[in-house]
């Protein structure tokens, strides 16, 4: 991979397959982050658990990030303004983990997801005398 | 007179502290990574400091998009951890320094920096992982915290110049600190990684060895790039490197590399340690 980087205007920079989370995304995923930082205690998260419904009704999701959710269709949560640092909280009630979500992302098998980040296979250490 | 005794630099990733905690250090997967913190053991066993000023970023403990700071400096008296949604938990608490983080203060508002004050303050796995790899196997933590956290989360981000200015503020309080104490810095993240999009599992070993190779003796080199062009070259994660650059800005003496590990890969993060002496005179 060269250091280069995309010439692009600055005011609105498309890097591919790169989400930037900015103001318009905050706007947008405000209920959906919300919901997903109230999932930092256990009783938030057995709520949702018992009623994802009812517990995405008191952030008033819209309705791309509810169907986003009922789907686990992480790249529509993103779309929708989801933050991957909030969605993590999320994944990890359904069980998945941040390679988990790699994988759905990108449509690799975890596997293979897995096997791309270990291709580099890279250690390099010095320590001065 | 305070000294600050050199800066230590690593990855936080979340799955370091679920390994430390069920001991798999030694494992195949895990092994090269941990193995570079030998000399950063050696280094604070030889020069013992008693306060850690960390750089970091919260993910999503202390902040919300509610309130979103984009420089916030800790001044409680104590700090902890708390559940962060995923089940990584049973880190120590931190004593905190709040004569030394208003001092900061001081020095960085009259430098003209406008940063949230916090006197309660949670801190995530961006200063608990650090600390669990840098004092393994210690009842309590052997040094008092200033924590200084950095929005990497919600564009738009300081700018790396940004970043690197107020880290050489900071590093001005430090050294005109009346206090007798050794003062350690952090910088916690990164390196190169993505978690989100289709570009998830993005590594650029290329702009990692860059980082590395300039860091200590020419930050210049780390902020030619702005946030965005660091999110191209890094991953939309990677761009956490403005915590290094920041805590880099703030060893303002004579500085030299001592060690560095670089693996890849840990999680989905190309993962990183570096330490760094600084002494206030030129060794001759």
């Amino acid at each position: 991979m060269l250091m280069t980087r995309t010439p692009s205007d600055p005011a609105r920079r498309i890097i591919p397959g790169t989400p930037i989370f900015d103001g318009e995304a905050a706007r947008k995923g405000l209920g959906l982050n919300a919901m997903c930082y109230s999932f930092n205690s256990a009783d938030n998260r057995a709520a949702f658990v018992i009623d994802e419904e009812g517990y995405m009704d008191r952030f008033a999701l819209t309705d791309p990030q509810r169907e986003a959710v009922r789907h686990r269709d992480v790249l529509g949560m993103i779309a929708a303004g989801g933050n991957v640092y909030y969605l993590a909280k999320l994944a990890g009630i359904l069980g998945l983990n941040v390679q988990d979500l790699g994988a759905l992302q990108t449509g690799l098998t975890i596997d293979g997801f897995k096997a791309g980040l270990l291709a580099h296979g890279i250690t390099e250490r010095t320590i001065a005398s | 007179m305070s000294e600050i005794v050199g800066g230590i630099f690593t990855s936080h990733v979340p799955g370091i502290g679920a390994a430390i905690a069920k001991g798999l250090q030694r494992e195949p997967y895990w092994k090269p990574f941990f193995d570079g913190f030998a000399p950063v053991h050696a280094f604070l066993e030889r020069e013992k400091p008693d306060i850690a000023v960390v750089f970091y970023n919260d993910h999503g403990l202390n902040f919300f998009l509610d309130k979103m700071p984009t420089f916030a400096i800790g001044a409680a008296p104590e700090y902890r951890h708390e559940d962060e949604g995923w089940g990584i938990g049973g880190f120590k608490p931190f004593v905190g320094h709040p004569a030394l983080s208003w001092h900061i203060i001081e020095q960085v508002v009259g430098d003209e920096f406008d940063p949230v004050t916090c006197q309660s303050m949670l801190v995530d796995h961006g200063v608990c992982v650090p600390f669990e790899l840098c004092w393994p196997h210690t009842e309590a933590w052997p040094v008092r915290l200033v924590p200084i956290c950095i929005n990497t989360v919600q564009h738009p981000l300081p700018s790396p110049k940004r970043a690197l200015e107020l880290g050489r503020s900071v590093g001005r309080a430090l050294e005109n600190w009346q206090g007798e104490e050794r003062i350690v810095v952090l910088g916690t993240g990164g390196l190169s990684h993505q978690l989100d999009g289709e570009r998830a599992g993005f590594i650029n070993v290329d702009y990692d060895k860059f980082c590395l190779r300039n860091i200590v003796p020419d930050p210049e080199a780390l902020i030619q790039h702005d946030t965005l062009d660091i999110v191209e070259l890094a991953g939309s994660q990677g761009v956490e490197i403005l915590n290094w650059i920041a805590a880099r800005g703030a060893l303002r003496g004579s500085v030299r590399e001592l060690a560095h590990n670089y693996h890849v890969p840990i999680s989905n993060t190309a993962a990183a340690t570096l330490l760094v002496e600084n002494h206030a005179m030129v060794r001759a």
